[in-house]
């Protein structure tokens, strides 16, 4: 008889699948270690909207049952948690807003299938901002995520449940979405490694929409490696996603080991002005400086026109917004007001009471620059500013392979101390808001700490269909570093 | 430029979205801020500049037209607020 396994607190994808295929665990055992973790330190982080024991219990037994048939892939059996905006059948889809807090859902978004397809076992559902808008995880009708490195800091947004469960270790890898930097910037402040792919690489299908033209899915795990993984499940074409390119499948951790010898690595000088903090200025030439000890060459670039990335995300994105959040409307699925003179008083209150105020402005500016008169003042030429910066991309990559710089320009803020200024919040995006104008794939790993403790992430940017490339120059990294072992010391006392 | 209070009632009427007399002022204070913003991209010429609506720049795949989805209407009105013989109802529109 072996003895009773324990999860090591670092335990990534690639260990636990390797104990599930020797036989040292079952799913079973696994997802209940997991939920053990959770029910004692989640009461204080606030990273899940739901968990349903019961449910998550019986995937872990099927996953065994795979198993025992001889059916099991890479993941079958390993937990994960999904963000709430994929849809998930028979588990509450809420977005983090009222509006859909009694959605249970009737299907399942195609990330969600591909990941019950491979076996991956649900843990629960992952607090988040609602419907994806925020910087900080402060706007989510379920009340705020904490910081699992500092419970008086924000972990992030818009994926802060996935980002503070995995770096919390109650989960081993997370499901997550990107309009603006919302895997990157979450991942960054908590810890842990996250990457958005290219626009179109993973279905949208069953992702409750934000923006469509910038909205991508991607996983958050602990290592480069653990993303690679996950990304081999959750990538590929989807009918169903009018948008979902046709693109042979690939297998992600195929570069991995590559030597970074001669790669050309872009500093771009934007992201080095004004605004960007000491700490994490020191954070990201320390991580420079291993990449060239690993024999990359660092060359200056220049993204012009990085600042106008503000003003035209903060268009486009509440334009898309406010016509994808039409849908809601009391009638067919969500919240409904319980008093109404007639329809058109049953909209209004019944989307003034199930929206949050965030929400609401987003969609209240977005109404306006798409309302007669104002199109091409605003939206169409958001849409042209969105080319310029665009093709600051196109042009830095005929002189680097890749970009690094920062995620944000300072390491997690504490709670509250933005939620009365949505410009400075907005302001707080800099460094990933272009990556999805120009539908770019974008990543974050752990580099290091500031002055309080809390972490800092190092972004790296490729060109299209570079994610592999990405994943190699991240995992070399996490070779050399030990950034990405961190944990932060939690106790359920 | 800046909203007048009768602007953001405008706005809101579009959104369908219920805002009380009270909160017309600090409403219309956040989104004047929030435009602030954006009309720094007002300075920038984007003459002869092609708008950019999607990045990979695909058009549309067209499919067979056949029926590709089963009827799961009891799962789908599972869900719905207020639901009578198979339809979603709502108040009275025509009189």
């Amino acid at each position: 008889m072996r003895g009773k396994y324990e999860i090591m607190i670092n335990s990534t994808l690639k260990m636990l699948s390797g104990d599930l295929a020797a036989g040292k665990v079952s799913a079973e055992e696994l997802a209940k270690q997991y939920l053990q973790r959770i029910d004692a330190l989640n009461p204080q982080l606030n990273a899940f909207i739901s968990l349903d024991h019961e449910r998550t219990l019986a995937e872990a037994r099927a996953a065994d049952a795979r198993r025992a048939r001889g059916e099991a892939g890479v993941l079958t059996g390993v937990p994960l948690v999904h963000k709430d905006i994929f849809c998930q059948q028979g588990w509450k889809t809420s977005c983090g807003s009222r509006m859909l807090d009694n959605f249970v859902s009737p299907y399942d978004a195609t990330v969600v299938e591909r990941c019950a397809k491979a076996g991956l076992v649900t843990l629960g559902r992952a607090n988040m901002d609602e419907f994806a808008m925020g910087s900080s995880n402060e706007n989510s009708w379920y009340g705020a995520v904490k910081n699992p490195w500092d419970l008086t800091a924000i972990p992030g947004g818009s994926s802060g449940g996935s980002a503070a469960a995995v770096a919390a270790r109650l989960a081993p890898v997370a499901t997550a979405t990107d309009t603006g930097g919302s895997i990157r910037q979450p991942a960054s402040h908590c810890g842990v490694t996250g990457i958005k792919p290219t626009y179109g690489v993973v279905s949208r299908f069953g992702m409750v929409a934000f923006a469509s033209s910038l909205d991508q899915g991607g996983p958050i795990a602990q290592t480069a490696e653990d993303c690679a993984l996950m990304l081999n499940v959750m990538a590929g074409f989807d009918a169903r996603d009018s948008t979902s390119l046709e693109r042979a499948g690939e297998d992600y951790t195929r570069d991995l080991d590559q030597s970074l010898e001669g790669l050309r690595i872009g500093l771009p000088r934007e992201y080095f002005a004004e605004g960007l903090s000491a700490d994490v200025a020191r954070v990201i030439d320390d991580a420079v400086a291993e990449f060239r000890k690993l024999g990359a060459e660092i060359v200056e670039i220049s993204l012009p026109n990085t600042e106008l990335s503000i003003p035209a995300y903060y268009v486009i994105a509440p334009a898309e917004a406010s016509s994808n959040l039409s849908r809601f409307d009391g009638v067919r699925y969500g919240h409904r007001a319980s008093e109404y003179r007639d329809l058109a008083d049953m909209y209004e209150k019944s989307r003034a009471e199930g929206f949050g105020s965030e929400v609401k402005r987003r969609i209240m500016v977005g109404t306006y620059v798409l309302s007669h008169g104002y199109y091409d003042a605003y939206y169409l030429k958001a849409q042209k500013i969105r080319r310029l910066v665009s093709n600051d991309f196109q042009d830095a990559f005929r002189e680097c392979d890749v970009i690094l710089g920062p995620v944000a320009p300072t390491a997690a803020f504490n709670i509250g101390e933005k939620s009365g200024d949505q410009v400075q919040m907005y302001l707080s995006d800099i460094y990933t808001l272009s990556v999805n104008l120009a539908g770019l794939p974008g990543m974050s790993v752990p580099a290091g700490f500031d002055g309080q403790g809390r972490p800092v992430g190092l972004q790296i940017i490729g060109n299209y269909f570079a994610e592999a490339k990405m994943l190699n120059v991240a995992h070399r990294f996490q070779q050399v570093t030990d950034w990405h072992t961190r944990a932060p010391a939690l106790s359920s006392d | 430029m800046s909203l007048t209070h009768q602007d953001v009632a405008r706005i809101a009427k579009l959104a369908r979205i219920a805002v009380t007399h009270d909160e017309i002022e600090s409403v219309g204070a956040q989104l004047n801020t929030i435009f602030g913003l954006i009309e720094k991209m007002q300075a920038v010429n984007t003459d002869g500049i092609e708008p950019m609506a999607h990045p990979q720049e695909v058009s549309l795949r067209l499919r067979d037209d056949v029926v590709t989805e089963v009827n799961q209407r009891e799962a789908f009105q599972a869900v719905a607020p207020q639901v009578e013989g198979g339809l979603f109802l709502v108040p009275k529109v025509i009189e």
